[in-house]
């Protein structure tokens, strides 16, 4: 993780969620413990309703735990259920995200889709406008830069989506079911590019998913059931 | 990168009508402040003009635009004697319709001092003032008559000599001007049926009293034109306009002539008064509540606009503040579009009605003033109306884009 020198890139201890309270209270994570290493990539899987995209949301410091303690990259993040960092900044800096729809933003092409994120992150505009390019020929999409998303099909949209991730050299990637919308070749391509990206960028990536196919291309597979993990989820590879 | 123009750029149709839309609410408010601005500058505009200290009317009436007004022509030259007094003039004004190409022709029609008034002070856009004693007349350019027009108004016909630019009446009707003698001629036109009876009326009730049936000359004077008459004195005029001589004290002269009993007379500033006051009161009144009502609809569905147009990117304003994106990037992205907006929408609103307004039928009048007002109400409006979208984009929460 660029600015946080340590081999961990995230590890939660006793990550706990309640949504509610009273009769509606719902329990959504229930004392998480998790490590992630750098070119590390784990699959998070379970059924529908077992906190997947909530401890996707956790992590992603989209919002506090109820309780429980992130480090990152040896820095603490979260402390009993607060942020002890600017978490705009650190999302910002330090983190990619990719979506079940690529979600881009449909006014902007294919580059400016990820020069975004690198300009909101104090780039300058040329900087940017150079490892746009230079991220879109990685993925094999240069030839649509300057296309809308609209005019890109699905497997396109999720390698700008995956390239705009990349874009401030984040030390975590965290996607929510980014095969979701695409068929099983596609889809394998996808994962086989957060593979890559892991292993040549050194990123961390948390991968929630449904498809079981792909499991071979990931380091761990972490079965996540009533907001508990099975298994030993800090265990290495 | 700017991500409004991204946004404009991509949707730059739906963002052009829009502009247009809100430029042409925009005018409509523009347009509405014209007519009030018209309606008060048309009526005070004779006043203005002709630049009388006092007017002196019949007594007891507010004339003679606020009502009926009739004093002896000869009231003129008993002001004149009044010390203090440098000049005075008859003032007629009446307002008839006639038939031009088969329209109808409504006009003001003002009689002028001729010599001493020549219309020297209209504002004359062609030809000339007045030359002759008769049969000429100055128009307004609204009434499409052009230089050299031929009018048969009354028993004679008039030529067209001068065109004037936004002479109206407080009614909104182009003015005409004629010499005094000529609006009398008009005034008191009769058809020559009318006006043998008239005579044979005169007789009949000269030949009841004693003097008429002795003397046979009062009973042919009777029968003849009016003018033979001794007994009866020139037609009325509406109201003698005093000049007060240099160092003189108006309100001295004012309160010499306000003490004889047949006139009453009023300074420029009261006329003023009796018009704006009085006569055009109740439609100021009704322009100024529906500007406006017309403005806080306006501030509503721009405010709607806007509104919807930050929804349309509610879900995009999500990824960019998941992705760390900090408050003032997604409230850029509103506020310059809402001001983008207005400042485009007010340029339409005052290019088009640079070229609308002058087809309206009555005086549209943008002043600077005006302008720089609906400016300063446009930019606080494009303001007020964002943050109803900047309060939705902050409440927006990332993990929407997640869930």
């Amino acid at each position: 993780m660029v600015g946080i020198p340590d081999r961990r890139i995230i590890e939660a201890f006793g990550l706990t969620k309640v949504y509610g309270s009273g009769h509606t209270e719902v329990q959504a994570l229930r004392g998480i413990d998790l490590s992630l290493s750098r070119g590390e990539v784990i699959a998070l899987l379970g059924p529908s309703g077992a906190g997947k995209t909530t401890l996707l949301t956790v992590i992603g410091l989209v919002h506090p735990p109820t309780s429980g303690r992130i480090v990152m990259g040896g820095k603490t993040v979260v402390e009993d259920g607060r942020f002890t960092v600017d978490v705009l900044s650190f999302r910002r800096q330090h983190m990619g995200f990719v979506f079940q729809k690529a979600n881009l933003i449909p006014f902007l092409t294919a580059a400016e889709n990820v020069r975004v994120a690198m300009e909101i992150n104090d780039q300058s505009p040329r900087a940017a406008r150079r490892r746009a390019m230079e991220l879109l020929d990685y993925l094999g999409v240069v030839n649509r830069a300057d296309y809308y998303p609209n005019l890109l099909s699905g497997g396109e949209q999720q390698r700008v989506a995956v390239a705009r991730a990349l874009a401030n050299q984040p030390g975590l990637i965290l996607a929510d079911e980014p095969t979701a919308a695409l068929d099983s070749v596609r889809g394998r391509q996808v994962m086989e590019l957060f593979r890559k990206v892991a292993h040549e960028q050194q990123a961390g990536v948390i991968v929630v998913t449904h498809d079981h196919r792909a499991l071979d291309l990931f380091d761990r597979a972490l079965e996540m059931e009533d907001g508990l993990i099975r298994g030993n989820p800090t265990a290495a590879p | 990168m700017n991500l409004a123009l991204k946004d404009i750029r991509h949707n730059f149709g739906r963002f052009v009508l829009t502009a247009i839309g809100i430029g042409l609410l925009l005018m409509l408010v523009m347009g509405m402040g014209g007519i009030y601005r018209g309606l008060v500058d048309d009526a005070t505009l004779l006043v203005n003009r002709i630049d009388a200290d006092l007017w002196v009317v019949q007594k007891n009436t507010r004339g003679p635009f606020a009502e009926i007004s009739r004093i002896p022509a000869n009231a003129e030259d008993r002001v004149r004697a009044v010390p203090g007094v440098a000049s005075s003039n008859d003032f007629v004004s009446h307002t008839i319709q006639r038939e031009q190409a088969g329209r109808p022709l409504r006009m003001t029609v003002q009689g002028l001092s001729w010599p001493q008034d020549n219309g020297t002070w209209l504002p004359l856009i062609a030809g000339r003032r007045l030359e002759q004693a008769h049969f000429e007349m100055i128009a307004d350019k609204s009434l499409g008559l052009p230089l050299g027009h031929r009018m048969a108004l009354g028993k004679d016909t008039y030529t067209v000599v001068g065109l004037t630019r936004n002479m109206a009446s407080t009614a909104g009707d182009s003015m005409v001007f004629v010499t005094l003698a000529d609006s009398q001629a008009i005034q008191y036109d009769q058809s020559g049926e009318a006006v043998r009876l008239e005579r044979q009326a005169r007789r009949s009730r000269a030949s009841d009293f004693d003097p008429g049936r002795v003397q046979p000359e009062i009973l042919n004077r009777a029968a003849g034109p009016s003018a033979g008459i001794p007994a009866l004195g020139p037609s009325p005029v509406s109201a003698v306009l005093v000049k007060v001589a240099p160092g003189a004290d108006p309100a001295q002269v004012a309160a010499t002539i306000t003490s004889w009993p047949d006139v009453s007379v009023y300074t420029a500033e009261a006329q003023r008064q009796l018009l704006v006051g009085g006569m055009v009161d109740k439609s100021r009144r009704q322009l100024a509540l529906f500007s406006g009502l017309l403005i806080i609809v306006s501030a509503i569905i721009m405010a709607l606009i806007l509104y919807t147009l930050t929804l349309d990117k509610i879900h995009d304003i999500a990824v960019l503040k998941l992705m760390g994106a900090r408050n003032l990037v997604v409230i850029n992205l509103i506020l310059q579009q809402a001001l983008l907006l207005g400042t485009i929408g007010y340029g339409i609103a005052y290019g088009v009605g640079q070229w609308v307004f002058p087809i309206f039928p009555r005086r549209v009048l943008i002043v600077n003033e005006d302008l720089w007002l609906l400016a300063g109400i446009v930019l606080g409006i494009s303001i007020l109306a964002s943050l109803l979208g900047i309060w939705r984009a902050m409440k927006v929460q990332p993990n929407e884009v997640i869930a």
